[in-house]
This record gives C-alpha cells, sequence and structure tokens, in this order.
C-alpha cells in the first residue's frame, strides 16, 4: 500500500434501511492534506464523512457494505475499538458543541476519558492543543472560566483543540464553518492550513468557495455517487466532467 | 443568485463582441483608406481611437465587478479571463490601426511612389484572420480558433519577404525613402494586426479547452473536434 495514503474507502455502500445514501465509493486520502468533500444537500458527503470514524454505527437500521481502511486496517473490522477508532480519527462538528465545562475541562476531557492522570501532563496537552487551535493567546487568562462564555468561532476553535488534544492522525470536519462570522471562518480556515501539516484532514462543506480555498484536493458527490475527485486547483479551473462542471458554476437542475 | 452571473456572463459577450465589431470596422476602413490614398479616413480613424479606449475600459470593469461579485469558477472563470486577455488585443488592434492610419496621411500627402509590394494578400489575410478570431469567438469553436493561428505563419511570412523588397526599392529610389518606411511600418502593423488576431483565437482555444497553447507552435490537438 502507498505510505502516503492515510485512508482508503474501498466499494463502499451505505444504507440507512432500504435506502442507498452511497453506492460504491472509492477514495483515497492522502497523508497531511486537506481533502473537501463537495456537493448538493443529500449527495452522501456527510454520510460519507460519518462512515470515516463509524458515527453511522449509532443510526438504527443503517448498513454499510465494504471496507475503510486506516493505514491498511479495515475500521469495520469486528475486533476494532471504536473508542480507539476515534481518538486516532477526531470529529468536528457543524455547531459548536462545547461542554458546559471550563475551557481547560473541555480540552482535558477527552485526556481523562483515555486513561490519562498525570496533572502537569494533562496541562501541558491543554495548552499545546490550544495553541494548535490558535485559541491559546485569546483563552490563557480566563481558562477556568465556562466554555459558553467564548464567542461562536472561539467555541469552535475550542472544539478543535478538544480534537487534537488526544493527538488523532485525522480531523474530520462537518462544515465546520457554517455557523461562524467570516472573520471567524476565515481563522478556522488558517488554521486548517497550519493544521494540515501534522493532520490528514477530511472536510464537507456547502460553501464552494471554501473548498476551493482550503482543500488539495476535492471530491464531488451526487446522488451518492462520487462523480470526480482531483485535485482542486483542477476541480475549479477545468473539471473533467460536466456535471462536476454544472454543479461548480451553479448551472445545476 | 446562479441565474443572474450567467445573464452577467451573456452581457459581457456580448460587450466583447461588439467591442470586436467595432475594431474590425476600423481595421477595415484604415485598409480602404490605404488602398485608396484617403487621408480623411484615415484622419476618421485616428481621431475616434478614444472610443476603442472608453470601451475596452468599460469591459474591464464589467469583468472585475464580476470576479468581485460572483467568484467564477471552472468555465465562467476562464471566460472572464479570456475576455480580459482579448479585450486588451483588441484596444491593441485598434491602435494598430491608428499608426497604419498616421502612414497612410504622411504617404498621401507626397507623390505617389511605385509599391514595390502587393499589400492586397497581405491586408486580406490579415482581415481574414481577424475576422475568424471574432468568429470563434462568438461560436466558441476551437477548430476555427486554431485555423487562424496556422495562418499567423503566412502573415508573418509575407512581412518577411516585404521588407526585403522594401530594401531593395530604397536602394532604387533612395531620395523616396521616407514613403518607402512608411509602407514597411504598414507591413509591420498589418503583422501585429495578425499576432493580436492569433493571441485572441489562442484565448479561445483556452477558454473552450481548458488548455493554454500559447507559445506551442502548431502543437494544439483538440479532444473534441476532429482535423479537417
Amino acid at each position: 500500500m502507498d505510505s502516503s495514503i492515510k485512508m482508503a474507502v474501498n466499494d463502499l455502500d451505505f444504507f440507512y434501511a432500504d435506502f442507498q445514501a452511497l453506492h460504491r465509493i472509492l477514495l483515497k486520502f492522502t497523508s497531511n492534506q486537506v481533502t473537501a468533500l463537495i456537493g448538493p444537500s443529500g449527495c452522501g458527503k456527510s454520510t460519507l464523512l460519518r462512515c470515516l470514524n463509524r458515527m453511522n454505527d449509532l443510526i438504527p437500521y443503517s448498513r454499510v457494505k465494504g471496507q475503510v481502511l486506516l493505514e491498511g486496517r479495515n475500521i469495520y473490522d469486528p475486533n476494532v475499538d471504536v473508542v480507539t477508532l476515534r481518538r486516532h480519527i477526531g470529529m468536528v462538528f457543524q455547531k459548536p458543541n462545547p461542554f458546559p465545562k471550563s475551557v481547560f475541562e473541555n480540552v482535558a476531557y477527552g485526556l481523562r476519558v483515555n486513561g490519562m492522570r498525570d496533572r502537569s501532563m494533562i496541562t501541558e496537552r491543554v495548552e499545546k492543543s490550544l495553541k494548535q487551535a490558535a485559541l491559546w493567546e485569546e483563552v490563557k487568562d480566563r481558562i477556568h472560566e465556562s466554555a459558553l462564555g467564548l464567542s461562536g468561532g472561539q467555541q469552535q476553535r475550542l472544539c478543535i483543540a478538544r480534537a487534537l488534544a488526544v493527538e488523532p492522525e485525522i480531523v474530520l470536519m462537518d462544515e465546520p464553518c457554517s455557523a461562524l462570522d467570516p472573520i471567524a471562518t476565515q481563522k478556522i480556515e488558517e488554521l486548517i492550513h497550519q493544521l494540515k501539516e501534522k493532520y490528514t484532514i477530511v472536510i464537507v462543506t456547502h460553501n464552494m468557495q471554501q473548498a476551493a480555498r482550503v482543500s488539495d484536493v476535492t471530491a464531488f458527490f451526487y446522488l451518492g455517487k462520487l462523480i470526480e475527485v482531483d485535485e482542486t486547483k483542477k476541480i475549479f479551473t477545468r473539471p473533467s466532467l460536466k456535471e462536476t462542471s454544472d454543479y461548480i458554476t451553479g448551472r445545476f437542475g | 443568485m446562479e441565474r443572474h452571473l450567467q445573464k452577467e456572463l451573456e452581457s459581457l459577450k456580448k460587450y466583447i463582441l461588439s467591442l470586436g465589431a467595432m475594431v474590425e470596422e476600423r481595421v477595415r476602413k484604415v485598409i480602404k483608406a490605404f488602398e485608396t490614398r484617403d487621408a480623411d479616413t484615415a484622419g476618421e480613424v485616428v481621431n475616434s481611437d478614444w472610443e476603442v479606449d472608453e470601451f475596452e475600459v468599460a469591459v474591464e470593469e464589467e469583468c472585475l465587478k464580476i470576479l468581485a461579485l460572483h467568484q467564477p469558477v471552472a468555465v465562467d472563470l476562464r471566460f472572464i479571463c479570456a475576455v480580459i486577455k482579448i479585450n486588451n488585443d483588441l484596444e491593441r488592434i485598434g491602435d494598430e490601426a491608428v499608426n497604419i492610419a498616421e502612414r497612410v496621411a504622411y504617404i498621401s500627402k507626397r507623390p505617389s511612389i511605385k509599391i514595390p509590394v502587393d499589400y492586397g494578400v497581405m491586408a486580406e489575410k490579415t482581415e481574414h484572420m481577424l475576422k475568424q478570431s471574432l468568429d470563434s469567438l462568438v461560436n466558441l469553436d476551437a477548430g476555427l480558433a486554431n485555423k487562424v493561428r496556422l495562418a499567423d505563419d503566412e502573415v508573418d511570412d509575407i512581412h518577411v519577404e516585404n521588407y526585403d523588397k522594401v530594401k531593395v526599392a530604397i536602394r532604387v529610389q533612395p531620395e523616396r525613402v521616407g514613403s518607402l518606411i512608411n509602407l514597411l511600418q504598414i507591413s509591420r502593423h498589418l503583422e501585429r494586426i495578425a499576432d493580436h488576431a492569433t493571441n485572441i483565437a489562442e484565448e479561445v482555444i483556452y477558454m473552450v479547452e481548458g488548455v493554454i497553447h500559447r507559445h506551442k507552435k502548431n502543437g494544439y490537438q483538440s479532444d473534441s473536434s476532429e482535423e479537417d
């Protein structure tokens, strides 16, 4: 297997009861790259994202066929521990969802759940994560105050810090800026650029300009199928397929 | 919002085509003025160049507006980038028409001279290239645009021949060196018009195919249309 491939989706089908939401998806995610998943509502991009760390396990009557390989190992193998898996694959959601705890405790939470007890190590990791999430300077003087007092953009960066604290390899982002203003959005986008030095990032976004700005690779989905995947600069200057061109230029439907 | 962008792009296309028609008309007019040694018509071309200049600025402002307000991508982005460059080429063709007009004014005021070269063929080929480049823009026809690219070599060759012929003519009638140099300049300006028409054709190919063919001599191979 190519060592630069962090994760590979192999002939993946996904069903919500009788409805097939994904059709034989074949897609590779390269290490230290940002891959954007784009497409109209209902195209399957969020479903795919949630398949990548088994978030769909919780949905009743859903089922998966095919494989998702993390460094060659199928994450759907029966002996894979989902909690451990999600330590390797962090996730950031559409709306910032900090716990009703202090800034510090939000970031420390995952470390404690994973069994870290050493207080100085926890403190060190919390600071490092907040710095990585470009939030440290703004919160260092109120680290023990409630996270709910932060602005929306700060809360989202806190959620990113929380995801980074357990040192994942992959970060999944599900429309991370859709609830944020343009300045907060810009900060998150800058952050994504920095984070890819250490992490492999997969982002779902409805904002095509955002996909163009932050990603290295763009995958276009329609009706549960992967239509086209290529370097972002190619997708946005000369996509190979008419369907892709029609979607990104707004000629759809 | 998307439909709004399509309307803006349609209106931009009409705009650039109007400029194309305006410039084409001027080239036709100045060639006619040259053939008939008509200084008055040549003067009209010189005095009305501001119309082309103003039009060019308006087209550019329209392109910048669409880029800023709609952030177009893919074929729409390529269209606007191509229009920005074609706009520039058209304005320069307008300038070349003025240059020719000034040479015509000079020659017309002096005694007639035996022209050592046949300008008819060169002017016709240049006009035809310009027309074809604009037609390829109207119809987004990469095949036709490629014909323009190939025709450019013929006009270049004629210009080289003209240079040699004028050199000989200057030796024969050294007292008419002023008029002869002006004649050579006209050959040069026609050749430049053909170059700009080629640029336009290359932009059309880029717009249609998404591949930059500039600086590749005869390297164009269409993905979609067969060679004829």
